[in-house]
């Protein structure tokens, strides 16, 4: 009789706590619940914020790194003087190694006609250390800049190059938007 | 009326268009020969619906490892899909998201008004908490990728002596609470930078990582699943559900004949054996609970020391935040204000902000330390008080059973239960 009694006082205890466990953990996943989205958030770099710190290169969890530099065509003058190709103060506008920017040469110039140049970036050999941006925005338009290439990223759950980016230029976007390219801020998306 | 907001609208349009060429400092080139300007690729990040599916798959990999420990009582079944789990939340989904790590996303999210959670992080971190609730840690027996690459290299696991064991379990409950506080105060996620064992998912990690993923692996082979056992946050709290869970595995498919034989079978140090019934006399049970009685008097005295240790080394703890260290630094070295070399402080320059602005940031900060730093001490606190005190709790255990809050569900102790052979 005795132990038949603890052993319910037992069960009725556990059964106690369990409900409340269950209670509690509910109200968690409500009050989390109504911060929720269906949708997925990916990281990406606000080009306004970013200010071509060098630390996309090494702190991103990958190697090389997710971060890459993309071309907004639609920004570019096509010069011929380009400043994030050429180093500055080349004598002669030629696409040997000592005269280019990138450490990787992973800017491809392309001749379109007098007097324009196209620069297209080759993401293989790009390793995001934002050297060649910094020389666009200082003396071209701009158009030069840094994104997270969603083919590359992992999507940690707390992105390693964020948490060291000086400028808190990484930020959560949605997934059907993943990327913030140059330009179309200014213009509305086309469709 | 029309006619004016009109005007005034197009007009704040030419002054946005002016402002957009004014960034402009070479002309949009006009090309002659029709040449069409591509435009940047967009490769798209993986898609939510995968996601979605990702949850489908903990799910699935949640009820069969429920049924494979409660039901079928297959050992072998709890290996093949641990083995399962490990290629497709480690090696494939490269060990994120992970309900581990989740926890902080969920507080964040509790904290932080702005932050947003996916629901898929949502459910990843609630599905194995009610899965223990009623069945037991089977997330930790088969769907955790970091319990299964732990599992499968246990070689020759050793027995510690209960009183490191009691000692070391107190570790997790510091890591979850320094988690919990430095998610809150969206200072870092400490879980996920320091996952010893993402990076052998990834085959990529920072060198100092590496050393200690590949040192708990050699620990592992002799003191089974170390970073489990000792330092597991997420841990703590399925524990909790667990202990309490409706329908957690037995040794035994039928009645126990404490014929001892299941005694060493865990290498976790998880089967809880009856204990003598001669040191039970009525005068030891009285002392006992003289003792326990007295301790859990001393429980607020251990939650006030607790909270206040923690939240007076608030401004150290808050250092790691980048707004309090970047402010501390700038005020103990005026001159470096001007430093070119420093990226941080450069930054900092270009973005605009006041100096005033940088130290008032830093003052808000390190009061959500001090005030986080009274609950943390005051939980850790409570967890000292508790294990104390429980150390004079006697329960009567009269047959082999699995700690439920302790036990992982691995299902090795059942193969070596007669009575599981008779059947």
């Amino acid at each position: 009789m005795e132990k038949d009694k603890s052993i319910k006082r037992r069960e009725f205890i556990h059964t106690g706590l369990r409900l409340a466990l269950g209670f509690s953990l509910a109200g968690v996943a409500v009050a989390a619940g109504r911060k929720s989205t269906a949708e997925k958030w990916v990281w990406q770099i606000d080009p306004a914020k970013c200010t071509q710190c060098g630390r996309c290169a090494t702190e991103c969890v990958k190697s090389p790194s997710a971060v890459k530099c993309i071309h907004a065509y639609d920004l570019c003058g096509y010069c011929d003087l380009c400043g994030g190709y050429f180093k500055p103060g080349v004598k002669q506008l030629e696409t040997g190694a000592e005269n280019q920017l990138c450490p990787t040469a992973a800017i491809q110039r392309k001749y379109i006609e007098e007097p324009y140049f196209e620069y297209v970036i080759n993401e293989d050999l790009c390793i995001g250390c934002a050297k060649c941006v910094k020389g666009c925005s200082s003396f071209g338009n701009g158009s030069l800049h840094l994104q997270i290439r969603h083919d590359r990223c992992d999507n940690c759950n707390e992105c390693s190059i964020a948490r060291s980016c000086p400028s808190d230029a990484i930020k959560r976007v949605p997934a059907s938007q993943p990327y913030l390219i140059k330009g179309e801020f200014i213009k509305p998306l086309k469709g | 009326m029309k006619n004016i907001s009109r005007i005034f609208l197009s007009l704040i349009f030419a002054l946005t268009l002016f402002q957009a060429n004014a960034q402009q400092r070479f002309p949009k080139p006009e090309f002659e020969t029709g040449y069409v300007q591509p435009s940047p690729t967009t490769p798209e990040p993986r898609s939510t619906a995968l996601e979605y599916t990702d949850v489908l798959v903990l799910l699935a990999a949640l009820s069969l490892a429920s049924w494979l420990v409660i039901k079928k009582r297959s050992r072998r079944g709890i290996l093949w899909l641990s083995i399962f789990s490990l290629l497709y939340f480690g090696f494939y989904r490269e060990g994120c998201i992970c309900s581990v790590g989740s926890l902080q996303n969920i507080t964040l999210a509790l904290f932080d008004p702005v932050y947003k959670v996916s629901i898929t992080v949502l459910l990843f971190f609630l599905l194995p908490l009610v899965f223990a609730l009623f069945f037991g840690r089977t997330f930790c027996a088969a769907a955790c990728p970091l319990g299964a690459i732990q599992d499968l290299i246990i070689i020759k696991p050793v027995s510690l002596p209960v009183w490191v064991r009691k000692t070391l379990s107190f570790i997790p409950y510091v890591y979850l609470g320094f988690a919990i506080l430095y998610a809150a105060t969206g200072t870092d996620f400490i879980i996920c930078r320091y996952d010893p064992f993402v990076g052998f998912f990834r085959m990529d990690a920072p060198y100092i990582m590496i050393v200690i993923g590949i040192a708990l692996l050699i620990l592992g082979l002799f003191f089974a699943r170390p970073y489990c056992r000792v330092f597991c946050p997420y841990g703590v709290l399925l524990s909790w559900m667990s202990k309490f869970s409706k329908h957690h595995m037995s040794i035994t498919p039928a009645e126990c004949i404490s014929c001892k034989l299941c005694e060493n079978s865990c290498p976790f140090d998880a089967i809880e054996i009856p204990e003598d019934e001669k040191i039970r006399t009525p005068k030891t049970l009285r002392e006992n609970l003289k003792r326990f009685s007295l301790f859990a008097l001393l429980i607020p005295v251990w939650v006030f020391i607790g909270g206040y240790a923690i939240s007076s080394s608030h401004v150290l703890l808050s250092r790691a935040h980048p707004d309090v260290y970047l402010s501390e630094l700038l005020i103990a070295h005026p001159e470096m204000k001007n430093d070119t070399k420093n990226i941080d402080i450069k930054a900092f320059r270009e973005s605009g902000k006041t100096f005033d602005q940088l130290v008032e940031n830093a003052a808000v900060i390190r009061t959500k330390f001090r005030i986080g730093g009274w609950y943390l001490g005051g939980f850790l606190g409570l967890v000292i008080g508790i294990m104390v005190m429980n150390q004079f709790l006697f329960r009567k255990k009269e047959i082999y059973e699995p700690h439920k809050g302790d036990c992982f569900s691995c299902g090795r102790c059942m193969s070596y239960c007669p009575v599981e052979k008779l059947k």
